[in-house]
């Protein structure tokens, strides 16, 4: 059991093609381990692997995958970690879903997230904040801390999140796996609900680069229903690469220095070391306006998101509080299913957009976010990848931010540049800190995935990442 | 002596577009439906949909825009436009804001502002008394009608009357319906018209508060709620009261105008730009597209039967105003020899038998008939009164004006006719003092002569005929 449970998923699924490993059991060992969830990570676990999976020969092998909850999965529980979608059982199932359960890795479960993907520790999910595998009393991460811990846990073979400010690579660096957000439009975003249009991503959260890369080449590819995919060029290829010779990275000052925690950042350094030892080049590099990424974002998110969740007004589907009248019915509505970080982001983003704020606020937003599309783009020209701390420290304790909203916002202070210049980042384990694990974040140009994913392998060969003792 | 005032009137159309499927998802549209057949995740605004854009309603927002004249945006943006009402299920419509497809143009004597491309909302039904939502029992919403494809048009304050208002907007509807994007019709809703009114003292430059009226749902209710409006804010301009910005709802019933929302509810839509959608492009090859679809337009239609077929400018615009009219004229043409001016005087004689609301292509009378009749009235086969007697039998049991003529022996008597000389000689002798006065040259007094010859021969000969064989007989000085 134990040694089935240590097999990647990538390592899984060679297994079940082979015929060496039946799908059934491992599906079956992983619904368990899911079922028995002490770190409430899941809020749906499947009774059974679907009906007509294990097709033979299907690239995934029948390898379950964990999924977060704001993806919409036909006839099954789409909560989006709030109150206001309880019981919620959409009619259809979310493109990347359909296209990973088509490719052979069926549903093992839904996972907690933060609210509408609002929130960097779990702790704004309306279902209980998750807990930290290396340390129940610590925070996943978030918004996909459910899928982080999954998989960090040995709850899930592998699974997908999004990422809108950093909601995948954040809780991947605080859970000891690895997080890849793609490039903008890479992957379809039909069916995810939205919290940020513009910035959301789907990605995978997995054990190691190899897996990484296996799911990510069935989620990507343009899809009709969403308007703003693409078509990805070329395939993602199995990452192989055992050096990085002639590769060029860039630190940037302003995402790797002041604020980031002494063992973060020893543990950065240490990783930096050893790129070069496998032929890297490191220099700093500057990011002008990376420092008021933080601020651009939380007025672009919170803006869409006021839009986004419009929808939850208690008319056709989820929550209602009935009111003699229209109005109150939508103020009971509201206040009852929306949990108080939602309601904050709505009220921002809600007066961003406001008449006579718009400019001041929302217009200079999208100057700022442009400025720092040009700061990378200029990056790009000197180096191959820009490196940093996934986040300025390790899981923190339960509890420790909650009371100061912009403390908790900071979490995303390194992750939240990338998403608004629309380029891949992947995080990656570089070891641990305290007995806490530390990520390490490299972001490439638009559509750079296979390469960045290339050299995040040779690098974690060479970390020697072990992450097992989260899942006793 | 009190001021004059006159009034300035801008039009802000919406049609609904004739396209297979909705603005932003597959459904069909639908009209007469049973609720709630036509919807899907995305037009329900279920989490996680995305809209795409349906390609056919941009190709017809740029024919609109084509016909207007318009500058076609070669990027244009969509927009949310955000507020919480129980037919809009997203809580945002997905509109045209800041750059829309097209901007300036012009129909007519009115300049266009502005054409862009939105969805319809959801259709609310209040169930109860107030047929309203304060006040209802309860409401329910139908979505069929939610996502359909919307083109708003906007004019520039040009219009100066109600009358004007509503010649312009069937000159818009004719041009719409050409172009074969809408079925253009207000009481089903798919041509809605909101008017902008402010009055102004003759002369001056400033344009005085304005006022919007929702919703009129016919010419004749846009006719009668401007003018209403109009003299409601006259009365209360000359009562010293200042005219409030609001939007009204005409009650054509009372012909009352009672306010929509007032102003402290009004809406800040916080408009920004569609994350879900990318910006429209237009390109050489869809505006070649679109070009090339475009058909005669109504106002080209009117110039051409005035330049090429020699009508009189009202009549011209009469017949080509009528997209059906202009057709049924045209298939009379069709045939050898006939005369367009002549053909085109009985179109609006059959018009005003069958009714003007009565489709034309439904009648009994085909265009070869109308033609027929009006070349057999030219060359005197039949005269002009019996013509007529001819036109309502065809109108009632359809026909050939030929035998009609024949099998009712109305066919003219002409003067080689001995019989229509001895009516003369008879018409004469009964009124020699008007007779004398004809001689005299008082060609007034040829009036009841010629009464007396069309009775006799009951409208079989011509009048001018007659006149002509009276004037000869009694040997006319002038």
């Amino acid at each position: 059991m134990s040694e089935l449970i240590d097999l990647s998923a990538a390592e899984a699924a060679k297994l079940t093609r082979a015929g060496e490993l039946d799908r059934a059991e491992l599906f079956d060992a992983y619904r368990a381990r899911a079922a028995a969830d002490e770190l409430n990570a899941f809020t749906w676990v499947a009774e059974a692997a679907p009906d007509g999976d294990g097709v033979n020969g299907s690239p995934l092998g029948g390898v379950p995958l964990a999924v977060k909850d704001l993806f919409c999965t036909e006839g099954v529980p789409s909560q989006a970690g709030s109150r206001i979608l309880e019981g919620y059982r959409p009619p259809y199932t979310a493109t990347v879903v359909a296209q990973l359960a088509a490719a052979g890795a069926p549903l093992l479960g839904k996972t907690n997230q933060d609210e509408f993907a609002m929130g960097s520790s779990n702790e704004n999910s309306a279902y209980g904040p998750v807990l930290n595998p290396w340390d129940r009393t610590r925070v996943p991460g978030g918004s996909s801390g459910g899928s982080a811990a999954a998989v960090a846990a040995g709850l899930a073979p592998w699974a997908i999140g999004t990422d809108t400010g950093g909601s995948i690579r954040q809780p991947a660096a605080l859970c000891g796996i690895v997080g890849l957000k793609p490039t903008y439009g890479a992957c379809s975003r039909f069916g995810m609900i939205a919290f940020a249009s513009s910035l959301d991503q789907a990605g995978p959260l997995t054990r190691d680069v190899t897996d990484a890369a296996l799911l990510l080449r069935h989620m990507i590819g343009h899809d009709a229903r969403d308007s703003t995919s693409l078509p990805f060029p070329g395939e993602i290829a199995e990452p192989a690469a055992e050096d990085l010779r002639g590769i060029r990275l860039g630190v940037p000052d302003e995402l790797a220095g002041d604020g980031v925690e002494a063992g973060v950042l020893e543990s950065f350094r240490a990783t930096l070391a050893l790129a070069e030892r496998l032929g890297a080049t490191v220099e700093p590099c500057t990011l002008p306006h990376a420092p008021h990424a933080l601020s651009a974002y939380y007025l672009i998110a919170p803006a869409e998101a006021s839009a986004n969740l419009a929808r939850y007004d208690g008319v056709r589907y989820g929550l209602r509080v009935d009111a003699p009248d229209l109005i109150s019915m939508y103020t009971r509505t509201r206040s009852a299913g929306f949990g108080p970080e939602v309601k904050r982001r709505i009220m921002l983003g809600t007066y961003a957009l406001s008449s006579g704020y718009y400019d001041a606020y929302y217009g200079t937003a999208q100057k700022v976010r442009t400025m720092i599309s040009e700061d990378f783009r200029a990056a790009f020209e000197r180096f191959d990848f820009i490196v940093t701390p996934t986040s300025p420290w390790t899981a923190f304790e339960l509890g420790a931010k909650t009371a100061d909203p912009l403390a908790m916002y900071l979490n995303d202070f390194c992750t939240v540049p990338m998403p608004l210049a629309g380029i891949p980042a992947i995080s990656i384990p570089s070891g641990l800190s305290d007995g806490l694990p530390v990520g390490f974040q490299l972001a490439g140009p638009a559509f750079s995935e296979s390469r960045l994913l290339d050299a995040a392998f040779a690098l974690e060969q060479a970390i020697g990442f072990d992450g097992s003792a989260a899942r006793r | 002596m009190s001021t004059a005032y006159e009034p300035v009137i801008g039009l802000e159309i919406h049609v609904q577009l004739a396209t297979r499927t909705k603005m932003f998802c597959g459904c069909e549209l639908s009209f007469g439906d049973p609720p709630n057949t036509h919807t899907c995740p995305v037009c329900l605004g279920l989490p996680g949909t995305l809209p795409v854009l349906n390609a056919r309603a941009v190709q017809f927002g740029l024919l609109i825009g084509l016909a207007l004249g318009s500058q076609i945006a070669e990027r244009s943006l969509f927009h949310r436009k955000n507020y919480f009402y129980p037919d809009l299920p997203k809580g945002y419509q997905i509109s045209q804001y800041d750059v829309p497809l097209c901007s300036g143009g012009g129909l007519g004597d009115v300049r266009i502002h502005r054409v862009h491309l939105e969805e319809d909302a959801a259709k609310l039904v209040h169930v109860g008394e107030s047929g309203r939502i304060h006040g209802s029992d309860r409401s329910v919403v139908d979505f069929n009608r939610g996502g359909t494809p919307l083109v708003e048009i906007v004019t520039e304050p040009d219009l100066t009357s109600p009358e004007q208002a509503r010649e312009w907007l069937t000159l818009l509807r004719a041009t719409l319906k050409r172009l074969g994007v809408s079925d253009v019709n207000m009481e089903e809703g798919s041509l809605r018209c909101d008017a902008n009114v402010s009055v102004r003292p003759v002369g001056s430059e400033q344009l005085g508060t304005k006022t919007e009226l929702k919703n009129m749902n016919s010419f004749r209710y846009l006719e009668r709620g401007v003018r209403a409006e109009i003299d409601r804010q006259i009365g209360l301009l000359q009562s010293g009261e200042p005219v409030v910005q609001e939007t009204l709802h005409f009650d054509p019933a009372s012909e009352r105008l009672t306010p929509l929302r007032s102003k402290e509810e009004a809406h800040d839509y916080r408009y920004f730009p569609e994350p879900d959608l990318v910006p429209l492009v237009i390109t050489g090859e869809m505006r070649g597209l679109a070009e090339a679809e475009l058909p005669e337009l109504p106002a080209a239609r009117a110039e051409r039967f005035e330049r090429e077929l020699g009508l009189s400018a009202e009549r011209a615009r009469e017949l080509a105003f009528r997209t059906e009219l202009g057709d049924y004229y045209e298939r009379a043409l069709a045939g050898d020899g006939h005369d367009p001016v002549a053909v085109a005087n009985w179109i609006p004689l059959l018009v005003e038998r069958i009714g003007s609301d009565a489709d034309l292509a439904q009648s009994k009378v085909t265009p070869e008939a109308l033609a027929t009749l009006a070349g057999m009235v030219i060359a005197k086969e039949v005269a002009r009164d019996a013509a007529r007697e001819v036109l309502t039998q065809l109108v009632a049991e359809g026909g050939d004006p030929r035998a009609i003529v024949e099998q009712r022996g109305l066919g003219s008597i002409s003067a080689e006719d001995g019989g229509l000389a001895e009516i003369i000689e008879r018409a004469i002798a009964s009124d020699p003092d008007a007779a004398e006065q004809v001689r005299q040259g008082n060609m007034r007094a040829v009036g009841p002569l010629v009464g007396f010859v069309m009775k006799e021969t009951k409208g079989r000969a011509d009048g001018g005929e007659i006149t002509r064989l009276i004037r000869e007989r009694v040997g006319s000085e002038s």
